[in-house]
């Protein structure tokens, strides 16, 4: 069946089987390969996206059901320049190996649209759904602060 | 890892997701959120020969405060009852567990309604519905029924419905008078299903006396869990901390847990019997406050 999704503002088609996966959809359909696929059993966030600007596991829904829908990517939150997010992990030593990366940007992305000042717990609340195994989580939470105030300074 | 292959329909309107379903009979069932069943299926613990996607019914997607009752609607994401002021207003038991469902990814995607569909005894919403005496509406091409969630929920991943059937809306009746509720959780971090967990509602008349009680457990039977002899043995009664003790003693022993990587038997069952008087505590002190 044909699939047509705006990715990052751009609308892309794909002729795909009903069961394949969104994340599977974007990183093998369409070779953006920053969404990741970590536990690929709705645990882990790695594969985070933002399904009309909400973050959803792209490993727990089918490319059939984005049809029509915009997605966003970590590959769509540079614009020219790094996305505020991008320098405040790279600052704060927001990231060691990385893999979980795109889904702590993506899930800060969504949290600073509501919210450009977070408290800690309200950072590590929007992140719960997100696993990292190397940071312990302070300088991701960090990270998604500076890049709060970096919006609001602007 | 993939699921089987299916075939894939995506109806446009209820009606044709419903005649949809009709003509597929056993062989087809609704995706909805697909938080459980998706990764069900790529564990090849099912295999659907057909989806009928409702994700485009978005008519659906409501919360709202009906005559007498909060309307939840099939394409309602478990996102859209947490903080709500409807729910808050009308079931302060569903309002406490909202937060704790999954986690805050799978709540933006999974369905309230495909939850308490899918009879997971480990699932959070049905013990809610049953301590709150909720209703499902099921529709058909053939028309409508409403099922008292006790006749729902039948057993484990098993609900009442009929070939051709799919739940269109929950009822969650509104209280008589001040009334107050808790769902108390215990999971080993967010995003894991339930150790054990409590759902607890009470209704009191103006001079104190219990009206209506609810208490439903999740994760220690093979389906949740309304723990009647209990709710029957508050009915009528004046709060106090003693009644409360023995209405937890009697879910702790009504439960039948066992033991796995979340515990012990023995534990869940004095969870069980904790949460139940923790619950019961809330659920007063807020009934109290709200009158």
């Amino acid at each position: 069946m044909k699939v047509t999704v705006t990715i990052n503002g751009t609308a892309q088609s794909a002729d795909v089987e009903p069961r394949q996966l969104l994340v599977d959809f974007i990183r093998t359909e369409l070779g953006m390969t920053g969404t990741h696929i970590g536990c690929d059993t709705t645990s882990c966030g790695a594969c985070t996206v933002l399904l009309d600007g909400t973050p959803i596991k792209s490993c727990t829904m089918f490319a059939a059901s984005a049809d029509g829908h915009e997605i966003q990517t970590v590959e769509g939150l540079k614009n020219g320049e790094l996305h505020p997010l991008q320098v405040s992990f790279k600052q704060n030593h927001g990231l060691q190996c990385g893999f979980c990366t795109p889904g702590m940007m993506l899930v800060g992305k969504a949290l600073l649209e509501k919210n450009t000042s977070p408290t800690d717990d309200e950072v590590r609340w929007a992140i719960s759904g997100n696993l990292c195994r190397c940071t312990g989580y302070t300088n991701i939470v960090k990270s998604i602060q500076a890049a709060g105030a970096a919006i609001e300074g602007n | 890892m993939y699921p089987p292959a299916f075939e894939y329909w995506s109806p446009r309107s209820l009606d044709e997701a419903l005649s949809k379903l009709q003509e597929l009979g056993n062989d087809g069932r609704v995706l909805a959120g697909g938080q459980s069943l998706i990764p069900m299926m790529k564990l090849r613990l099912a295999a659907p020969a057909n989806l009928v996607d409702i994700n485009n019914l978005t008519d659906l997607a409501y919360v709202r405060a009906d005559n007498g009752h909060l309307a939840i609607g099939a394409l309602a994401r478990h996102a859209d009852v947490v903080d709500n002021a409807d729910v808050k207003a009308i079931s302060p038991t569903m309002a406490s567990a909202a937060p704790w469902v999954a986690d805050p990814l799978v709540r933006n995607r999974g369905t309230v309604a495909g939850s308490i569909a899918h009879c997971d005894p480990e699932g959070d919403w049905n013990s809610v519905m049953l301590a709150v005496g909720a209703s499902v509406v099921a529709s058909s091409s053939s028309g409508q029924r409403v099922i008292p969630i006790g006749e729902f929920v039948v057993d484990f991943f098993t609900n009442s419905l009929d070939e051709g059937e799919m739940v269109t809306e929950v009822r969650i009746p509104r209280p008589a008078g001040a009334a107050g509720g808790a769902y108390l959780k215990l999971e080993r971090k967010i995003g894991d299903y339930a150790t054990a967990a409590v759902a607890t509602f009470l209704d009191l008349a103006g001079d104190g006396t219990i009206t209506n009680a609810g208490i439903a457990l999740t994760a220690v039977a093979s389906k949740n869990l309304k723990v009647t002899e209990a709710e029957q043995l508050l009915i009528g009664q004046t709060p106090s901390d003693e009644l409360f003790g023995e209405a937890a003693a009697i879910a702790a022993r009504a439960c039948d847990p066992e033991s796995d990587v979340r515990g012990p038997a023995e534990y869940k069952r004095a969870v069980i019997n904790a949460y139940t008087k923790r619950g019961l505590d809330q659920a007063f002190a807020q009934a109290k406050g709200g009158s």
